[in-house]
């Protein structure tokens, strides 16, 4: 089968309506995350470039198909950027490819500093799309305020593609800081470490990212907490988290390219990408974390973000982590695992029935002949 | 203002539907008497009243539970209502209807600081969520101006936001989860205190639904340590095309101010005349304030003065204390007031692109002599949510209606220049009929498609948001 490869929206519209079976829509193709989905690819390559961008508006508006380093390229010309910082899945999956700002919206990818300026979903402004009868829909704007009707910008982030293929997006940029430092904290076990993030948290010190690393073989454990601003600032407010955080453990600052590259690498859960166990992604109420991560067992390698709320944990091929776990408050996503694993087990939080009803009503409003990624979000 | 006609069947069922809703609920929960139900005849939109069949004020989920059930086994229209503050008519009933308040339920469920939420009944007052976390020095990030009386049902109804919402977001930034009943009476829980949805994103969808896919009982939200401190700085230009260069520049520097606020001469002059304030009498007033400790809050003001002395200010205020601090934001926090001592007026919301501020001020100005009406624009810079203000005389015959066509052009303008109807409160009746200026048919027949999924009876504030010609056939089925 040829790849179907649309220009123009117009062309999505009619490549849409007129599939004959089910689509498997792709935009770099570096985020494989989901059920295998067998189907005609449709890429949306051909939708490219920006079509508007104002710095003093904090505002971008790009065709899906845009890749995304061109789009930061734009940005980092007039020192701004995106500032859920979309993680790059190429790192820890190994794929090759161009990731699309499509693709990020539809995965909904965001970074460490979603603790403090939320998600990818929180600064998608607009979307264009073309639903599953391949009828070309509007929703949001251009304008960080906008409650005109229902807010469909919120349920297609993060919809792998399942409730239509977006054709545009309308973006929130935010300028790049003046400066950046990351506290590092040393040797705290993970209740230690959680307790430390909360504290930062929970201080009017602005942290912009907070990580830790649990004690491996050969390694030490780490707490990583990231402030960013004018340069006086920086400066205040990690001598005030010292201050703040006496007893925690021996601390070291790193700034600058040091500090970013540092967290480029939480981001991307590097620590995980050279090795060829499951990964998971769990999102739990960060004082969760500890009794969470205990009840994985002692197999499990893990990293946190968000404070504890975020736990990445690579566990052997196959493991089945929910029904490990028995019930706990959140949701764990598989990540990374043989198709045959993901075909097997549900990659998504498997929703209670109400939820999962609701759900299911929506991929048959959007999507009535199940032709978009069917089965993806299983 | 075309409301559905009244379901006479309904009407006629009254006795019975008291009744059974008597029966789940104590008697001082169910309002029926008709002197009674004026009291909920109308939100903060007062030129639309009309008396429901019935009022009911549960105190629990479970009473709205039972409710919502006899109310979709009858087949009645039910309109949620948090604090009534709605500009927008969002809980007008119509006569066959029944007003499910949720003004009883106040409670605070759950307080946590080392994980940042809380948990809580959603007719509490947004004012009073900060009130139970102060004295930890957190606070609850969107303020509407209405907040001391507003409600967070009403927020989450509306994504309401608020002068913070440029650096905090709006209430779907801050939201992590609620506890809804659906129409037949099903209770779900939607989120949490983790972040991210596991699927689709159902509870980014429910917020700003205005009540129109369940009734959301409770809610955990996000809270914030407080800054160490913030300062406000006045600003004065001869032109708003210059004030807004200053805005732009200010952003572009990197400096992001917790609230920026822009006041035109007209509404300068109603609120010199009525606070006070000192302001300068020009074309263009800002607000900027920045937040941060002393040090941070100087370090901003620096970049922010240098940039506002590049454009020739005619006046340049700073604060040195919080007396002076305060004095800047009297004028703007007494402006509405201000207006309505003049005059009865109508607030709009349609948001613009920022860059778009000094052609619809031009525009509007056009528009305001054409019509004849005073108009006077507040307007939050940072995200290009306008506020006109119409004066009208509510006395003179056909003056409200004339007010509305000028309203309804102001509108059109803010969706001409790439904007939107409404950027805080929300849609209800008063926008319900300039949908179709800004969306297709096609994309509110998506918005629809959502509402068919969550109420499949279309029951729930069924004449709100969608043209009553577009959503016609679904409520008919419903009828």
């Amino acid at each position: 089968m040829g790849v179907i490869l649309p220009k123009t929206e117009q062309e999505l519209s009619e490549a849409v309506a007129g599939a004959a079976g089910p689509l498997r829509i792709v935009g770099g193709g570096t985020r494989p995350i989901g059920k295998p989905v067998a189907g005609e690819v449709l890429s949306t390559a051909g939708l490219s470039g920006i079509t508007l961008y104002e710095p003093g508006a904090l505002t971008l508006v790009a065709q899906a198909g845009t890749p995304l380093a061109e789009i930061e390229a734009v940005l980092a010309a007039e020192n701004q950027r995106l500032a859920f910082e979309p993680m790059d899945h190429r790192v820890l999956l190994g794929t090759d490819g161009t990731p699309t700002i499509g693709g990020v919206v539809a995965a909904n990818a965001s970074g460490p500093r979603r603790i403090q300026v939320g998600a990818c979903r929180d600064h998608l402004l607009g979307v264009r799309f073309v639903d599953g009868m391949g009828t070309i829909t509007k929703n949001g704007g251009r304008v960080m305020k906008n409650v005109t009707g229902y807010d469909l910008v919120k349920l297609m982030a993060g919809s792998w593609g399942t409730l239509g293929v977006l054709s545009e997006v309308s973006l929130k940029v935010l300028p790049i800081p003046e400066h950046e430092a990351t506290l590092i904290v040393h040797g705290a076990d993970i209740g230690a470490g959680v307790a430390t993030m909360s504290a930062a948290l929970g201080s009017p010190f602005d942290i912009t990212g907070a990580a830790h690393f649990p004690l491996t073989a050969g390694g030490s454990a780490d707490t990583m907490l990231r402030v960013e601003g004018f340069e006086g600032s920086v400066a205040y407010r990690i001598e005030a988290l010292k201050a703040l955080l006496a007893g925690h453990g021996d601390m070291n600052t790193v700034e600058g390219a040091v500090s970013a590259t540092a967290w480029q690498r939480v981001r991307d859960v590097d620590w995980f990408a050279d090795t060829v166990d499951d990964v998971w992604r769990l999102s739990v109420k960060p004082g969760d974390a500890p009794d969470v991560v205990a009840r994985m067992g002692a197999e499990a390698q893990v990293q946190l973000g968000w404070g504890g709320g975020l736990i990445w944990a690579l566990l052997p091929e196959g493991t089945d982590l929910r029904a490990r776990l028995g019930g706990f408050s959140g949701h764990a996503t598989l990540i990374r695992a043989s198709d045959a694993m993901r075909a097997k087990l549900p990659v998504f939080q498997p929703e209670a029935a109400p939820l999962a009803a609701l759900s299911a009503g929506l991929r048959a409003k959007f999507d009535p002949r199940g032709v978009l990624n069917p089965g993806l979000m299983g | 203002m075309e409301m559905p006609i009244p379901n006479a069947k309904l009407l006629a069922n009254k006795a019975k539907i008291v009744a059974r809703l008597s029966q789940v609920l104590p008697p001082e929960a169910v309002i029926f008497d008709e002197a009674e139900t004026r009291a909920y005849e109308c939100d903060a939109l007062t030129a639309y009243r009309c008396p429901p069949l019935a009022v009911v004020l549960p105190a629990n989920t479970a009473e709205v539970s039972a409710v919502l059930r006899i109310c979709h086994d009858e087949g009645v229209p039910v309109v949620p209502r948090g604090a009534g503050t709605s500009l927008a008519g969002g809980s007008l009933p119509t006569a066959d209807s029944v007003i499910l308040g949720v003004s009883r339920m106040t409670d605070v469920l759950e307080t946590d600081y080392d994980n940042r939420f809380i948990r809580l009944q959603t007719g509490r007052t947004n004012l009073s969520v900060t009130g139970a976390v102060e004295e930890h020095d957190f606070f609850y990030a969107p303020d509407p101006s209405s907040q001391l009386a507003c409600a967070i049902s009403g927020n989450i109804a509306m994504n309401s936001g608020g002068a913070h919402c440029l650096k905090y977001g709006v209430t779907t930034n801050n939201l992590l989860g609620v506890t809804m009943v659906m129409m037949d009476g099903e209770v779900v829980e939607i989120g949490g205190a983790h972040l991210d949805a596991a699927g689709l994103d159902l509870l980014g969808v429910v917020c700003g639904s205005e009540g129109q896919l369940g009734v959301v009982t409770e809610a955990t939200l996000r809270i914030l340590r407080k800054p160490e401190g913030a300062r406000p700085v006045l600003m004065g230009y001869d032109s708003s095309e210059v004030a807004g260069h200053v805005v732009s520049d200010i952003i572009k520097a990197g400096v992001l101010p917790v609230a920026i606020e822009f006041m035109d001469r007209p509404c300068i002059r109603a609120t010199e005349d009525f606070a006070k304030a000192g302001y300068p009498d020009c074309e263009a007033l800002l607000i900027v304030e920045v937040e941060g400790s002393d040090a941070e809050i100087d370090e901003q003001l620096g970049v922010i003065l240098d940039i506002a002395r590049s454009h020739n200010p005619v006046e340049l205020r700073e604060a040195s204390d919080a007396d002076e601090a305060a004095r800047i934001w009297l004028g703007r926090k007494a402006a509405f007031g201000a207006m309505g001592n003049i005059n009865d007026y109508m607030c709009l919301d349609g948001t613009i692109p920022v860059n778009e501020l000094p052609f619809v001020l031009k525009r509007i100005g056009d528009l305001s002599q054409e019509y004849g009406l005073d108009v006077a624009n507040v307007f939050h810079a940072g995200d290009g949510n306008m506020h006109p203000l119409i004066l009208f005389d509510a006395n003179k015959d056909g003056d409200l209606e004339l007010c509305e066509a000028l309203g309804a052009d102001i509108l059109r303008l803010c969706v001409e220049v790439g904007g939107c109807l409404t950027g805080e409160h929300g849609v209800g009746i008063e926008k319900r009929d300039l949908m179709l200026v800004q969306y297709t048919e096609a994309d509110l027949q998506a918005q629809m498609w959502v509402k068919d999924v969550f109420d499949p009876a279309w029951l729930l504030n069924p004449a709100k948001v969608f043209p009553l010609s577009v959503s016609q056939t679904r409520r008919d089925v419903a009828a």
